[in-house]
């Protein structure tokens, strides 16, 4: 239990995936204008993360890895030393964009109006570098399908957190003056690097 | 038709910068432009899958099924960087085990998806082709400038070569450690928007 | 574009097919390329730990070859420390040896294996040098390396790693040569052979430590994990004392 409570605060906090890894900038500095659409977008990316990475985690467990693939019935035990491991990002990516997919038409049907809000963003959570990293390093640390769901969950919650935290920010900087050619975009990064120099006090702490 | 290419090839370098404006492949722009050498590297790279991606996806574009379009898109972009990482590999390790993970991190670099089905879903081959060279040349455009200030200002050097002697060595130049740090590539990528949008005014966004 | 559901299965695996295909013939044909690669490149970093060619060197197969001639592989059991003179240590592979559970550690190493490869330095007839293959988690990745022990006073020799995937230019500062050649002739071990050797953060000051990578903390620390791990009582310690006692050639 214990374990996977330093597993989740460290997913959250110290290595958090948008601002210590810097996974899933796109989406972060687009849809961090308004608060309501990050929230929107920051709770579709965490159950799109808490699916998909215990799904690729059986998917490399059960038909990848070096010897996966001997439970199968009849060529099961020739199948020992075969290693698909290399077939991984094209598995990855296909549960990834068939989740968003998933996470599409419901939204499109129950909820139309953020649906309309995240626009092109929706779509685009397939290719936000977040989800996959997440798999990716499920796969390299070999985590056990228990800690595959603790990692999805937190490190989709870390990503949340900092995309609602920089969008709060960016709503209270309408309010300051700020210079023509930095207006939007140029400022959003500027204050993601002190958000992230802010996040690396985090970086000490062992569990 | 030879305007024509000109104007998609070099649009993507100032006017409309997959980074500066469209805010698309950031995430490697942050990890892996400490150093000239694995900056170049990537950026041959994500210009080489971006070009031939486009290229592939025009070629079948009346063809493909809607419902599966995007998957489709990703299974041929996965395939090819597969290929690009397998070559890498192959003929300069080196620079591969550099680039680790972030070669993979390519299949969902935005700008390769986003160029697939903004310009390569609508028009023929040969110019999908030309537009993929020119958004890979705007990334490399920003990843190069990065690279370069951050090795230069952060370890003295360019190319692995020392160009400011140290101050630890008897020289005169005291590294500036937080340029190889994240948070400095996203103060300069800002300072760089900030620049771009004082020259080219109509890329200042409104209040 | 409403095409049938017929059409739409066909045309995914016809796409299926066609990366399926290209990606395997470029794996399959570039894999001895790379395999060659790999060997070449594991056989120069334990030449680079021993200190037998310098960085940056270019070197071809051949001379990689040769000069490991004064290399002599020996396989160890890791619980007992004993040398398996009965295994042949020129086919052994370690990547291919069963792990087991590994014992609490602070390196995160999940699995170890029971026996490991480890190649002694021997010049006219005398073993010179210890190459010990070692590995821990890092920030981002498992890093593998190769840390080379004095034969007669166990002092550090060199160190490289050959495999890992730390950020590049900050914690995938572990490869610069220059850090690297930090850690010879640093102490390892105190009097009762307990390692003591320790990467720290800013600046060495003593002996047993050797200078932190600015930016890298958890890189670093990860190095310094794993170092002591293989060191002490679970890696080769035992395989150490043996040595010392015993000496084997």
């Amino acid at each position: 239990m214990e374990q996977y409570l330093s597993l989740g605060v460290k997913a959250v906090f110290i290595e958090n995936m948008a601002l210590a890894f810097f996974l899933g900038m796109c989406p972060f500095l687009n849809c961090s204008k308004k608060v309501e659409t990050a929230i929107g977008l920051g709770l579709a990316v965490i159950f799109v993360q808490s699916m998909t990475v215990p799904m690729n985690n059986l998917i490399y467990t059960y038909l990848l890895k070096e010897g996966a693939l001997t439970w199968l019935p009849v060529v099961g035990p020739q199948m020992a030393e075969l290693d698909l491991s290399f077939l991984g990002f094209l598995s990855y990516i296909g549960t990834i964009a068939a989740m968003v997919q998933l996470v599409e038409m419901t939204l499109d049907r129950y909820v139309p109006k953020l649906y309309s809000a995240l626009g092109i963003f929706l779509p685009l959570i397939t290719v936000n570098c977040a989800i996959l990293g997440g798999s990716l390093f499920m796969v390299e640390r070999n985590y056990a399908f228990g800690e595959s769901v603790v990692f999805g969950v937190s490190s989709g919650l870390g990503w949340a957190i900092a995309v609602v935290a920089l969008a709060a920010i960016r709503e209270k900087m309408r309010y300051s003056n700020v210079p023509a050619g930095l207006r939007g975009l140029g400022i959003a990064f500027v204050v993601t690097g002190l958000m992230a120099i802010g996040f690396m006090a985090f970086s000490g702490i062992q569990l | 038709m030879a305007r024509r290419e000109k104007q998609v090839l070099l649009d993507p370098l100032f006017n409309d910068n997959p980074i500066g404006l469209k805010v698309l492949g950031i995430c490697s722009a942050l990890a892996v432009t400490t150093k000239m050498e694995t900056a170049v590297t990537m950026s041959i790279a994500l210009t080489f899958v971006t070009a031939f991606s486009n290229l592939s996806i025009s070629l079948i574009r009346n063809k493909i099924p809607t419902n599966i379009r995007i998957i489709v898109q990703m299974t041929i972009i996965a395939s090819l960087v597969i290929i690009t990482d397998q070559i890498l590999r192959a003929f300069v390790p080196n620079i591969s085990r550099q680039l680790s993970v972030f070669v993979g991190l390519i299949i969902t670099n935005c700008i390769v998806l986003g160029r697939a089905e903004a310009f390569a879903m609508q028009n023929p081959p040969w110019i999908s082709f030309v537009d993929g060279i020119g958004n890979g040349l705007g990334y490399s455009l920003v990843l190069l400038l990065n690279g370069f200030l951050r090795e230069l200002l952060g370890a003295g050097q360019l190319f692995g070569h020392q160009v400011l002697p140290l101050a630890k060595d008897g020289g005169w130049y005291v590294p500036n450690g937080m340029m190889l740090l994240s948070p400095a590539a996203f103060f300069i990528i800002g300072l760089l928007i900030w620049a771009l949008r004082t020259w080219k005014t109509d890329q200042v966004e409104t209040e | 574009m409403r095409h049938s559901a017929l059409y739409t299965i066909l045309f995914a695996a016809c796409v299926c097919l066609v990366c399926s295909i290209l990606v395997c013939t470029a794996a399959v044909t570039l894999a001895g390329r790379q395999e060659e690669n790999a060997l070449l490149y594991k056989h120069k970093n334990v030449l680079l730990a021993a200190g037998l060619i310098e960085p940056r060197q270019t070197v071809s197969l051949e001379e990689v070859e040769q000069q490991f001639e004064v290399m002599h592989p020996c396989v160890v059991d890791l619980a007992t420390g004993a040398v398996l003179a009965e295994v042949d240590a020129e086919a052994f592979n370690p990547e291919a040896e069963p792990h087991v559970a590994a014992p609490e550690n602070n390196a995160q190493i999940h699995t170890v294996p029971t026996r490991a490869l480890v190649y002694e330095l021997v010049r006219d007839g005398k073993t010179e040098m210890l190459i010990l293959p070692v590995y821990g988690k890092g920030l981002w990745s498992t890093i593998k390396g190769f840390l080379a022990l004095d034969a007669a006073d166990f002092t550090i020799q060199g160190i490289t790693f050959y495999e890992h995937a730390e950020t590049p230019g900050l914690g995938g500062e572990i490869d610069n040569p220059a850090w690297q050649a930090l850690w010879k002739d640093r102490e390892a071990f105190d009097d009762d052979m307990n390692p003591i050797i320790e990467v720290v953060k800013g600046q060495a000051s003593n002996d047993h430590e050797v200078d932190g990578l600015s930016g890298a903390t958890l890189t670093s620390r990860g190095v310094s994990n794993l170092v002591r791990y293989w060191l002490g009582g679970n890696g080769f310690g035992p395989f150490l004392k043996e040595f010392k006692k015993g000496g084997t050639s």
